[in-house]
């Protein structure tokens, strides 16, 4: 009996105990909400505990995947593409030709003000055309119906794409921020991810033609193998499966429903494990492992740095568009408010480095169990400060300690974070 | 006529919010410039330190105006900030004995720092929420303005007015005197002298016989007061949020990169570079427009660069400029 099976024994016991004492439904549903961010630490994990990159980001690279399904899942808005859809399409297509040619400028002209003053006239110019064509399109697809659309919608294809497309987007903004800030401080890194991620938010809360911004893109459909529960109440089979149970249609569809979710997170975590656990065996991975433990030695090796820190930064962030995408299908729903750095970006701080950074095993325990600590400290945080309290008298301390309990949260996952460091650095399963 | 009318205009939305936005903006980056130059760390509960100190100042002011005591015209939070300031730098100086001196004693990875500052970030946000909450707070008292628009227009004759609110002059009065002070300090006394030395060379600093305690118990002090100043002239100004304090963490760090970290004067630079930029970017320039150019040419949009909601695009617009031209700022940090 190792200690890495008697770890995940405990978690496995903690999902049981709430399934026993509260219901098998809340487990599950914690289960299902936790496996997808347990994929995002295992993103942040190859990043930190590989290459000891640090992202901050992590709620935009999540963001993104978001967006991915979106883009790939929802019904097309045939109004909206006919008032402006190539118009916007231009209009970033002309943004993105004017960057790239103002760095095709900058890289190929001779030093000096012309090559300022070309570069400079591009990008003005540039800016220029991007809004007087992008601008009025906007306006046209926004303007069509905007109570329920006012957006250009998606392809309408299976949200499975959805996840893969997800990596997708994630990577190309890494690469993109990683090309700027790598190579240079570590924390400069982490700002410039910080800042991204603040953006990429902004963009899905205002980009109505997008994602039509706080007024949320609902119902998208469920990804291909996962039923409606609705849909399978009312088949035969399924109710006397339910029967054979002893539980009411109602609630076993409701379960279903969400082990379907759980295989699928599921087998998509062992995929990526045992990819990683390959990669991290390979050459390739202790190359990493050298480069993070000593980077000047890795370059007098003849190692480039900066390239593999770019690559295993897109990597370790197209897992967590992923993650982010299989979230997202999963609510049905894109809601950018619900986006915040706390609880997307700290949150899987916190469980990669409890867990054991460096170690994917450690990653997925440390995903796990702050998981379930986090959601279940959601709906047992509040009876638990009434009970705390309940010796004071009614009045308006008492209400507004019992009302404070979720920020309790975010003190506990402080605490947790800086014991961790402090005591166990390497954490519950630390690196071999 | 037109012209001066549009230089009012200007003055009015442009130059004075950004003059007032700039001056907090430096207050929280030499804050986190001169963790930076001492502890060599980026100190991202920064902006969290800067929220507690001001939730402590609305909580002594509250009290003060409980009990009738008010500063007249200027604001009450301004009798109430050297005690927030003293609640924070104790807060602050226990955090250093109970978390960060045992990383400082092993020598550990800037990194490692980063990441406990991360925790104690947590820590202080999730400490605020409980005791204030999320709302936001207004706690600004005291005559409104200095010059109202109205009094402007009425004794100029001109048809755009001139606001300055009286937190607006505030801010910059406290700051030059804050940062006029530092510079003594760090220039004059002695104290101040050897923290300057240990940030340039920690070994030589520790062989001429420079107390390493007393130098990091020093900055976290002066640390405290800074985030507390910016955190209060900004509550005074705009509203206190916790949440918005966090994300002031981006400017922040953004200035404090753009001026070199490390460097207090391309701190202050840094903050007024982002805060006009920010302004700037975001203003609708229809208004100016209007009165500079002929009628004939007059805008039909708002010549609106970006929208406010993106203003933290500029922050991180000029941020990546820096990064990838300059990495070491405007007036040379330290890059490594």
């Amino acid at each position: 009996m190792n200690r890495t099976f008697l770890l995940f024994l405990g978690v496995a016991a903690l999902y049981a105990l709430t399934g026993f004492f509260q219901s098998w439904n809340l487990a599950l549903s914690i289960l299902t909400a936790v496996l997808p961010s347990t994929i995002i630490a295992l993103g942040l994990n190859i990043q930190w505990g590989y290459a000891g990159l640090f992202n901050t980001g992590l709620m935009g690279f999540s963001a993104l995947g978001g967006l991915a399904v979106v883009l790939v899942a929802a019904k097309p808005v045939a109004e909206g593409w006919d008032a402006g859809g190539p118009g916007i399409l231009l209009g970033l297509f002309l943004g993105a030709a004017s960057i790239a040619a103002a760095i095709f400028g900058w890289n190929h002209m001779e030093k000096g003000r012309a090559r300022a003053l070309t570069v400079a006239a591009i990008l003005i110019g540039g800016f220029v055309l991007f809004r007087w064509v992008f601008d009025p399109a906007v306006m046209a697809v926004e303007a069509f119906n905007p109570a329920t659309a006012g957006n250009l919608g998606g392809l309408g294809i299976n949200p499975l794409l959805a996840w893969p497309v997800g990596g997708v987007l994630a990577a190309l903004a890494a690469w993109g921020i990683g090309k700027v800030a790598l190579g240079l401080r570590s924390d400069y890194l982490a700002i410039a991810t910080l800042g991204i991620a603040e953006i990429i938010v902004a963009v899905l809360k205002n980009e109505d033609w997008l994602t039509r911004g706080v007024k949320n893109v609902i119902s998208l459909p469920r990804p291909w193998p996962v039923p409606l529960e609705v849909n399978i109440q009312t088949q035969e089979w399924f109710i006397n499966l339910a029967a054979a149970f002893g539980a009411n249609p109602v609630t076993a569809s409701s379960i279903f429903v969400k082990l379907v979710y759980c295989t699928m997170f599921g087998t998509v975590l062992v995929l990526l494990i045992w990819m990683l656990e390959r990669a991290l065996k390979s050459p390739w991975g202790r190359m990493m492992r050298a480069i993070r433990d000593n980077e000047v030695s890795a370059e007098a090796m003849g190692k480039d740095v900066t390239r593999r820190h770019l690559q295993v930064f897109i990597l370790g962030s197209a897992i967590v568009g992923m993650g982010g995408a299989m979230l997202t299908s999963m609510h049905g729903q894109l809601t950018p408010t619900t986006y915040n750095p706390l609880g997307w970006t700290f949150l899987i701080w916190v469980m990669v480095i409890a867990g054991g950074s460096g170690n994917n095993w450690g990653a997925v325990l440390g995903g796990l169990l702050i998981g379930w600590l986090w959601l279940i400290a959601e709906s047992l945080g509040p009876s638990l400060m009434g009970m705390v309290t309940v010796g004071m008298g009614d009045g308006p301390l008492k209400a507004h300690l019992v009302d404070a309990a979720p920020h309790m949260r975010l003190l506990t996952l402080g605490v947790i974070l800086l014991l961790v460091l402090r005591f166990s650095p390497r954490g519950l399963l630390p690196e071999k | 006529m037109d012209l001066l009318n549009a230089l009012v205009a200007f003055l009015n939305f442009v130059f004075v919010p950004a003059v007032a936005y700039g001056a907090q903006l430096a207050l929280g980056a030499l804050g986190a410039t001169l963790i930076y130059g001492v502890l060599r760390f980026s100190n991202f509960a920064h902006g969290d330190t800067m929220a507690f100190g001001t939730m402590v100042t609305i909580l002594f002011t509250w009290w003060f105006q409980s009990m009738s005591i008010t500063a007249g015209l200027l604001p009450t939070a301004l009798i109430a900030l050297p005690f927030g300031i003293l609640c924070t730098a104790l807060f602050v100086l226990g955090t250093d004995r109970v978390v960060y001196r045992f990383y400082r004693k092993q020598k550990a990875n800037p990194a490692i720092l980063v990441i406990v500052s991360l925790g104690v970030m947590l820590v202080m946000n999730g400490v605020v929420r409980l005791i204030i909450g999320v709302e936001e707070q207004n706690f600004a008292d005291g005559g409104r303005f200095l010059i109202s628009a109205g009094d402007f227009k009425a004794a100029t004759g001109l048809a755009e007015g001139l606001a300055i609110k009286s937190t607006q002059a505030i801010t910059l009065v406290v700051a030059v005197i804050c940062v006029a002070w530092l510079f003594w300090f760090l220039n004059r006394t002695r104290t101040g002298k050897s923290m300057r030395a240990f940030s340039d060379n920690e070994d030589l600093a520790l062989l001429s016989g420079i107390n390493p305690d007393r130098v990091v118990a020093v900055t976290w002090i002066i640390t405290a007061a800074l985030a507390t100043i910016a955190g209060v002239l900004y509550g005074l100004d705009k509203s206190f949020r916790p949440f918005v304090y966090f994300q002031l963490l981006l400017p922040i760090f953004a200035a404090a990169i753009v001026g070199g970290l490390g460097n207090p004067l391309g701190a202050i630079a840094g903050g007024f570079i982002i805060a006009f930029s920010e302004v700037m970017v975001t203003y609708a320039w229809k208004k100016v427009a209007t009165y500079v150019l002929p009628d004939s040419m007059a805008p039909d949009s708002l010549l609106q660069l970006m929208s406010t909601d993106y203003k933290f695009a500029v922050s991180f617009g000029i941020l990546i400029i820096v990064l990838l031209f300059m990495p070491t700022g405007i007036f040379k940090g330290k890059s490594t």
